[in-house]
């Protein structure tokens, strides 16, 4: 019989681009309702105050001002914002809708009006007066929690928001008896997550049915859907939320914010839909942070270059309010530390400190680029104490690629890995023996070529539900519902909500190889809790994996229906039988067989009423992980250093990564591109400044430095494939390993480049002024 | 107070009365409804609003529709000619050029008219030519794919 | 992202432009709006009028005339990038406005605009400096000649008066055996110059006969750095020579200093600048 093409595998073009390459795709701020309101948002101008009289007199005066609320008139009336993320001991403070009392950061929202255009909305939010009676501002992570100074929530005495300790008697033994400790201080400065459409919220109540319609720029649309409810007192079935088309999240929409129970609240109060959306000056004061921790983090080596345990207090600069995730995140990075090493022994303490500042939460890597930083930082510190090739020692601490399944000292199984087979893979393509060659003949004319290794390992795809926190009301699971639809075509309702990442077409992949139909059969549909069944959403690199994984399990029960169907038909037992290429046909003679077309008829029709089965051909199905996943790769950054002006000139980017088996190799690329992109971006240009009175320095893209076309290398990609056992299409994720992997190789290269001056360390990021400015410490000292 | 305004969009003539403060990219969104043209900042650095005006690229975040009045403007929604897709379209789409898709409208109009200045461009001359957009999903390689794809079309001669 | 309310009109001739601003005290002029629509919009700036320049003809012309080149306020730095008399005649100003913001902003912005707003960070400052231009400034009165070093006072200020209209920038062309070179260290977020160094070199028997060199980016205003010129005047470009001169190029300055620059790296950066600048034109110079 003819096989078709595989799909799977194959640089398939995306069915999602017709529409956005025409204009046609509906993002939340496209939406026009009949009678839509519009809100502006009155923020507050100063990091730490008192609030006096708020007056909108002037502002209610204006024609075409509707209304304009303060948390006066909220009282009651919803449940604050919702941090799901429980540590031990920690503190939770009140996180309202509009300020009360007091503001805790630049961009804290105060008052709320609603005008019948966003013209009036914004011309009558300059003239809501607010009393302020300012306070000191906590700004830095590591004062914030000592004694003394103002508080951020009186209620709780200090700005210590959690203190957490896993101690360790093996790593205290193995430093006692370590031939050396190798130390460092990282600062993993704040970023601005940046999704390229600001975040927009439209409401609309029918309070005939009582049934409150949201569309939202998010990344979680169900569970944004149960937190909702809660928070306005519904029934969850009487709120819809629609993630239409979504410009981007990485990880900032992973969230509820303020305003995601605001326009709700507003368009129910007024009754009319009520549309919001940030300017991208609010997004930067407004939207969660990335990152934001300083981290104290030393190696006991034995002076082979064996790293024998690992030990870290970090600060973490968590901001005013938790949001989603805010205090849970950096749990990753000290669990993960050892990155892909065997090292024995890990202890840890954290500080979680509260700052006058918008909270930190989940960036693309959440936690665990600042755990691969810690991990690969300090690979390349033994090496230069030690006088080893990074590379040496990276082999020599590899966790080999027999010892899989392997179970880390934090408790964590990886499930498997090759490090040196991607690491060797990397070096060959860059030249590596090369390049340190000519790395020497350029030190000696006084030129600087850094040469810098990162064998990152990052934890993806969570995971069994324990892990993740009761208060989601959801667990690490994914939910998939495929339906044949009378006519053949097929529709999956997959719970994951991708907002770029291309799954409309993997998806669609996945199922034309499944049951042998064209992909123009299949629709992929997401992102809308009234026609998706169920589902948790896209973050975390999960989406293919776990929603993959879902859809494969549905796929399963239909062909076993199908089967079943066909038995009856063919009278031939369902397990002599096999459903692919459009057909249900005979393993022993595929030439004898039912098409599908018969075999939906029969299920649809149901005229010969098969016994014990259903009519109809749909099937539902929650994938539970039962592991995480832990992909892998190794990147090469190597620039040469002007030591006169601090800039660097790119020379090549190496990166090869394995997440497993592939199911669409353009849109792994693009993964991993833009995953590159953002990590050089943290090593090269990125970084939230507040100044001592907490006022956001970087407020606009006039001083947040994303980076343009110019500013990223070429980059030269490679994979290799080490499939995970954990679920059936044996993939890991990709949404992060980019990022992860990169941000070290980059740092790694600038003190390469540097160590001939003698420079040990610069802070991200590593802007020429700081290059150029440790060139100067280091000739002087 | 507010101005008559003719402007002629993706070869509509549109005539209306607006206030001199209303933005273009306002003007096209809310009034013509043409949202394919998108808002990322407001300080004239990211792009997602750039749209053609007399077939130069420009931010139209950062011109007041009065200014355009009499002009010709092409968005995204104009590049389609008797449905067929511009070359550009095609080389976004062949070389999975865009993610989440909302830089791409003003992507590939600043495309459009560093194209129309170099026909033939490298590497290096994309990448400086787009430094008006920015990118947040894609780190800009597939983006310089999809413009080289489109170069060699336009040069072959389909449009 | 929205300005306050403003009336505006489009004068179709200079006259009425004139006559506009003269009624209307607190108006602002609008050329290519590349500053001032970005400041109206984040409300930092507000103005009860706009008058748009964008109507009056004559004002977009880049000429040659009677040995002078002349260009007209409303010139996008696109139409000077792109200049065919400019790149033969007096190549700094096309080397200078490709370092300009990105490509559309080049389509709208003026180099009017830009030097009658004098932010710190533009570009075209340093050239007009080293190319000893003159603004052209008219009024209700009638026309007056400002020489670029007597131009610019002070950040976002210059001696333009109330009621003045900058409608032309005059510059020589390049004489035999001129070189010339602008080199830029980025904001990396607004692209706007941290430093930049414009350099135009004359030699006359290997010998300069004229060196000229024009700072914008690093101080409240930019200036014309006469220290330096005078080390290389009358001596030939030697590596040597030309690094103690681009030592001069910041005396007597004040630095301005931010995130991304000290004072004291913008003075670095000066001076290192200035000397691949000189080493530059000097090299396109000889080769003239």
């Amino acid at each position: 019989m003819p096989v078709t093409p595989k799909m799977v595998g194959a640089r398939i073009k995306r069915r999602e681009d017709p529409r956005l390459i025409t204009g046609r795709a509906t993002y939340v701020d496209d939406i026009r309702l009949p009678g839509m309101l519009h809100l502006s948002l009155v923020r507050s101008m100063y990091a730490h105050a008192r609030l006096g009289a708020i007056d909108a007199t002037a502002a209610r005066a204006i024609g075409g001002v509707v209304a304009v609320f303060t948390a006066a008139d909220l009282k009651g009336q919803t449940g604050p914002v919702p941090c799901v993320a429980e540590i031990p001991g920690m503190k939770l403070p009140h996180h309202p809708i509009l300020a009360e009392g007091k503001v805790r950061h630049v961009g804290e929202p105060i008052a709320a009006v609603v005008a019948t255009s966003r013209y009036v909305a914004r011309d009558a939010a300059d003239l809501v007066e607010v009393e302020y009676d300012p306070l000191d501002a906590v700004v830095d992570p590591e004062r914030a929690v000592e004694a003394g100074g103002a508080v951020i929530h009186e209620e709780f005495g200090d700005n210590v928001a959690f203190h957490t300790e896993a101690p360790s008697p093996e790593a205290d033994r193995a430093f006692r008896e370590a031939d050396r400790v190798v130390k460092l201080r990282i600062v993993q400065q704040r970023l601005i997550p940046m999704a390229m459409e600001p975040r927009a919220t439209v409401a609309q109540w029918a309070s005939g049915d009582r049934q409150l319609t949201v569309w939202s720029s998010t990344q979680i649309p169900h569970l944004y859907r149960t937190q909702l409810a809660e928070a306005l007192h519904l029934p969850e079935n009487r709120v819809r939320v629609i993630a239409p088309e979504v410009g981007g999240g990485f990880g900032a929409k992973l969230n509820v914010y303020r305003e995601e129970i605001l326009v709700p609240w507003l368009a129910m109060k007024l009754g009319k839909p009520v549309k919001w959306t940030q300017s991208r000056r609010e997004d930067f004061a407004a939207t969660t942070h990335g990152r934001g921790q300083v981290d104290y983090v030393e190696a006991a080596v034995k002076q082979d270059g064996t790293v024998t345990a690992i030990r870290a207090k970090v600060f973490v600069d968590l901001g005013a309010y938790f949001q989603f995730f805010t205090p849970m995140i950096s749990g990753f990075s000290t669990m993960l530390m050892h990155g892909c090493y065997r090292v024995p022994a890990l202890s840890s303490e954290q500080f979680g400190a509260f700052t006058n500042k918008m909270a930190t939460d989940a960036y693309r890597g959440a936690g665990r680029p600042e755990a691969a930083f810690m991990a690969e930082r300090l690979m390349d510190e033994v090496a230069r104490e030690l006088g080893m090739d990074p590379v040496a020692v990276r082999r020599k601490n590899f966790i080999p690629k027999d010892a899989f399944p392997y179970a880390t000292p934090a408790g964590l199984t990886f499930d498997s890995g090759d490090y040196e087979k991607a690491l060797d893979k990397a070096l060959e393509i860059v030249g590596y023996d090369e390049l340190r060659k000519e790395q020497q003949e350029l030190r000696k004319q006084g030129r600087y070529l850094g040469i810098g290794v990162s064998t990152y390992l990052e934890i993806c795809g969570l995971g069994p539900s324990v892990m993740l926190p009761p208060k989601l009301k959801a667990g690490g699971w994914e939910s998939c519902t495929v339906r044949i639809e009378p006519s053949g075509a097929v529709t999956v309702l997959t719970g994951i909500s991708p907002h770029g990442q291309g799954q409309e077409t993997s998806f669609a992949q996945i199922v034309a190889d499944s049951l042998g139909v064209g992909m123009d059969e299949v629709l992929v549909v997401h992102g809308d809790t009234a026609t998706v069944q169920s589902g948790v959403g896209t973050f975390g690199s999960r989406g293919t994996a776990l929603g993959g994984s879902a859809l494969r399990m549905s796929l399963e029960k239909i062909k076993s229906k199908m089967k079943t169907i066909a038995s009856h038909m063919m009278e031939a037992p369902p397990d002599a039988l096999d459903v692919g290429e459009g057909k249900v046909f005979l393993k022993s003679d595929p030439s004898k067989g039912l098409t599908l077309a018969q075999v939906i008829d029969a299920a649809y029709n149901f005229k010969a009423g098969i016994p014990n089965i259903e009519p109809g051909l749909d099937a539902t199905s929650f994938y539970e992980p039962t592991n995480c996943l832990y992909p892998f790769g190794t990147h090469i950054a190597v620039f040469e250093v002007d030591p006169e002006t601090g800039r660097i000139q790119w020379r090549r980017y190496v990166a090869v990564d394995d997440c497993g088996n592939v199911i669409n190799p353009m849109l792994v690329e693009g993964q991993v591109h833009g995953g590159i992109a953002q990590g050089l971006a943290q090593a090269l240009y990125e970084g939230v400044v507040y100044d001592e009175n907490g006022q956001l320095v970087t407020g606009t893209l006039m001083d947040y430095a994303v980076p343009r076309a110019h500013m990223i290398p070429h980059l030269e990609l490679d994979s290799t494939v080490t499939p995970t056992p954990v679920n059936p299409l044996g993939v890991k994720g990709v949404g992060e390993a980019g990022t992860i992997g990169s941000t070290p190789a980059v740092v790694n290269a600038m003190l390469d480049a540097l160590a001939p001056l003698g420079v040990k360390s610069i802070d991200m990021p590593l802007w020429p002024e700081k290059v150029w400015r440790a060139i100067q410490e280091a000739k002087r000292s | 107070m507010n101005k008559a305004i003719e402007i002629t969009v993706n070869g509509q003539k549109q005539a209306y009365d607006v206030e001199p403060r209303l933005l273009l990219v306002h003007f096209l969104r809310d009034v013509l409804g043409l949202t394919g043209t998108h808002v990322g900042c407001e300080t004239s650095i990211c792009g997602a609003c750039t749209v053609l005006i007399d077939g130069r690229a420009v931010k139209s975040c950062t011109v007041l529709t009065v200014q355009a009045n009499g002009a010709e403007v092409t968005t995204i929604e104009g590049l389609e000619k008797d449905g067929e897709l511009h070359p550009l379209q095609v080389g976004f789409w062949e070389e999975h050029g865009l993610q989440c898709g909302y830089c791409t409208p003003g992507m590939i109009l600043a495309a459009h008219d560093l194209l129309r200045q170099k026909p033939d461009p490298t590497e290096d001359e994309i990448r400086h030519g787009l430094e008006g957009n920015l990118c947040r999903c894609t780190g800009y390689q597939h983006i310089v794919k999809a413009v080289q794809h489109a170069a060699e079309r336009m040069r072959a001669g389909s449009r | 992202m929205i300005p306050a309310e403003f009336d505006y009109s489009a004068p179709t001739s200079l006259d009425e432009a004139l006559a506009l601003l003269g009624r209307q005290e607190d108006a602002k002029l609008l050329a290519g709006g590349h500053s001032l629509l970005p400041a109206l919009k984040l409300r930092l700036a507000s103005t009860p009028h706009l008058i748009d320049l964008g109507r009056v003809p004559g004002l977009t012309e880049i000429r040659e005339d009677g040995g002078v080149i002349a260009i007209g306020a409303m010139a996008t730095h696109h139409s000077i990038e792109t200049s065919e008399l400019l790149s033969r005649r007096c190549p700094l100003l096309t080397q200078c406005a490709a370092w300009i913001g990105d490509l559309q902003v080049r389509n709208r912005g003026t180099i009017g605009g830009s030097l009658a707003h004098a932010d710190p960070g533009a570009d075209y400052p340093a050239a007009v400096l080293a190319l000893e231009g003159e603004i052209v400034a008219r009024s209700a009165t009638g026309t007056r000649t400002i020489a670029a070093e007597a131009f610019f006072v002070d950040m976002l200020t210059t001696t333009l008066e109330p009621g003045e209209i900058l409608t032309e920038v005059r510059v020589q062309p390049f004489p035999a055996k001129t070189g010339s070179s602008y080199r830029k260290e980025p904001q990396p977020a607004s692209g706007f110059a941290i430093v930049g160094v414009a350099v135009a070199v004359t030699l006359d028997g290997g010998r300069c006969s004229k060196v000229r060199i024009g700072v914008t980016g690093a101080a409240s205003k930019a200036w014309r750095a006469k220290a330096a010129e005078e080390v290389l005047q009358g001596n030939a470009p030697e590596d040597a020579a030309i690094a103690a001169a681009a030592q001069q190029t910041t005396e007597g300055i004040e630095m301005n200093g931010d995130i991304f620059a000290s004072a004291e790296y913008r003075a670095h950066l000066v001076r290192v600048y200035a000397r691949r600048a000189l080493r530059e034109a000097a090299d396109r110079a000889r080769s003239a």
